[in-house]
């Protein structure tokens, strides 16, 4: 039995498409998912993410209780600021992709998938063991409302910010403050490419914010956006999701987010679990295993998750598609997916602007041409 | 509630056929519910003119946002007609399933699968939307 977000009413009474995912009954479109990927890109849209895991760690260890647990060094996080980082098993493998946002000297917010939330919680319990730190999944307690588009700000504002100076709040910044009279803790981050902000509120209040987010973003073109366009959205952005891009089976650097992990500095290497093995992953004389590469197809069909890459010539399979949507923005199919063995050959050894040619995927039988490129497909214009 | 309308016949693979009382030949598209399970159009393949098809061939496909799915043909015959028009602006299917959106036409040849009244698809669809 799926749960249900605080929001459900809410979107049952927008006549929403809901889908279970990860657990949650969620809504996959309001209406059209294409017009509100537009909405987001142009304009401003409103995405239910309660299903998301909130766990809190306080103490005065909690610093470097983190700083052991995942891959990036979050001791180095000023209060009020974000970093975006993973969860690696002993092995390198990644376990989940994180937001940890800290919030004090002494307490942090990690935000993990909702499929991953428990696992994450006790593990990160796990990994404090032994120091002054307290693990807390407050997931329950909170609901999660994200703003994102170039209007969000505005959309924001309308709906009355009080404590806090918006136009103040950098990208992966976070503070507490009142929304529509709600207290809230506002951060500037999210998974669409856009500016935006994510509200943690309390259960209670998410459909009294929802409400008035809605209301007062309706002059700007604000409008509710489900987990379709979310996806469309964070992959044109080139952003990987848990379960696609990222599995236990591949490390950080496979997925060409290398640059997360923080080894330290060379006279003061950082301890944290996987480094050994991230370290090989890192040095590994032959180069990654794998490589994440981002493909436009030629034609109309659409390369999905699943489906084999292969040498257009040949038909040697050299890869796997791991995302694949019709792109809204491009206009044409993209897709993100790992290339193996032979196909990446070439972008071994810092060549990697090399070009990849000649390859295809295999579109039910099909062998449509694809085009490698690099990520991400959309950028934003600052 | 997606509508239904009650001069068509539906298969259970969510296509509906119109004509087939008055005519040899009948038009075939998908039903509105199967517009809506399906999310925004982008893509649709359809079969040749001048094709052969078999009642429950696979004969095309229709490409969302999310998903694809299988066209099939309902009866047997051979394809006289596919809407061009549809081809090149499939969101016509979301925006009209039962009209601008059909996909071909098929000059029938022996029975037609055995296809639901718009009572009976209503039955199938119910409860699930």
């Amino acid at each position: 039995m799926s749960r249900s977000t605080p929001l459900h009413g809410v979107h049952e009474s927008l006549g929403a498409t809901m889908v279970d995912f990860a657990g949650w009954r969620m809504p996959l479109r309001y209406g059209s998912e294409s017009a509100e990927h537009r909405a987001v890109r142009t304009a401003a849209g409103l995405f239910d993410l309660s299903h998301m895991g909130e766990i809190f760690v306080t103490g005065p260890q909690a610093p470097a209780a983190l700083d052991h647990a995942v891959v990036s060094r979050v001791s180095g996080l000023a209060p009020g600021r974000a970093r975006y980082t993973m969860l690696c098993a002993p092995d390198g493998g990644v376990l989940d992709d994180l937001i940890v946002y800290r919030l004090s000297a002494e307490e942090f917010l990690v935000v993990a998938n909702a499929a991953n939330a428990e696992r994450v919680a006790a593990e990160l319990a796990a990994r404090a063991d032994g120091y002054d730190a307290v693990v807390a999944d407050r997931s329950a307690a909170h609901a999660l409302l994200a703003v994102q588009g170039p209007r969000s700000a505005e959309v924001l504002a309308a709906a009355g910010v009080a404590d806090l100076d918006l136009g103040e709040l950098r990208y992966y910044a976070v503070r507490p403050a009142k929304v529509a009279g709600i207290g809230a803790l506002v951060a500037r981050t999210g998974y669409t490419g856009e500016d935006g902000f994510e509200l943690f509120v309390a259960t209670d209040d998410a459909v009294r914010l929802w409400r008035a987010l809605a209301a007062a973003g309706e002059p700007y073109g604000l409008c509710p956006a489900g987990l379709a366009a979310r996806d469309t959205l964070r992959l044109e952005a080139g952003m990987p999701l848990y379960g696609n891009e990222l599995t236990t089976e591949v490390t950080p650097f496979d997925a060409g987010l290398g640059r997360v992990v923080d080894f330290g500095d060379p006279g003061e290497p950082r301890e944290f679990v996987g480094r050994a093995a991230l370290e090989a992953a890192r040095d590994a004389a032959d180069g990654p295993r794998r490589r994440l590469v981002g493909l436009v197809a030629r034609g109309r069909r659409v390369p999905r998750r699943g489906y084999a890459v292969v040498n257009a010539a040949g038909g040697a399979v050299v890869g796997e598609v791991t995302s694949g949507a019709p792109s809204p923005t491009l206009g044409k199919p993209i897709a993100m997916a790992y290339l193996t063995g032979p196909a990446i050959g070439r972008m071994i050894g810092n060549v990697a602007d090399e070009r990849i040619e000649g390859l295809a995927v295999d579109i039910r039988g099909r062998h449509e041409p694809v085009d490698v490129v690099d990520l991400p497909f959309y950028r934003r214009n600052r | 509630m997606s509508s239904i309308p009650e001069e068509l016949g539906y298969s259970k693979e969510h296509e509906w056929v119109a004509g087939l009382d008055d005519g040899r030949v009948v038009t075939i598209g998908i039903t509105a519910y199967a517009a809506e399970q399906l999310g925004d159009v982008v893509y649709v393949q359809l079969p040749e003119v001048g094709a052969t098809v078999q009642a429950g061939d696979a004969v095309g496909e229709v490409e969302s946002v999310k998903s694809v799915s299988d066209v099939y043909c309902p009866v047997s015959g051979e394809v006289v007609e596919i809407n061009e028009a549809v081809v090149d602006d499939p969101s016509l299917i979301n925006s009209d399933p039962y009209g601008e959106g059909w996909l071909f036409k098929v000059r029938t040849t022996g029975e037609a699968e055995e296809l639901l009244s718009a009572e009976e698809y209503a039955a199938l669809t119910a409860g699930d939307s």
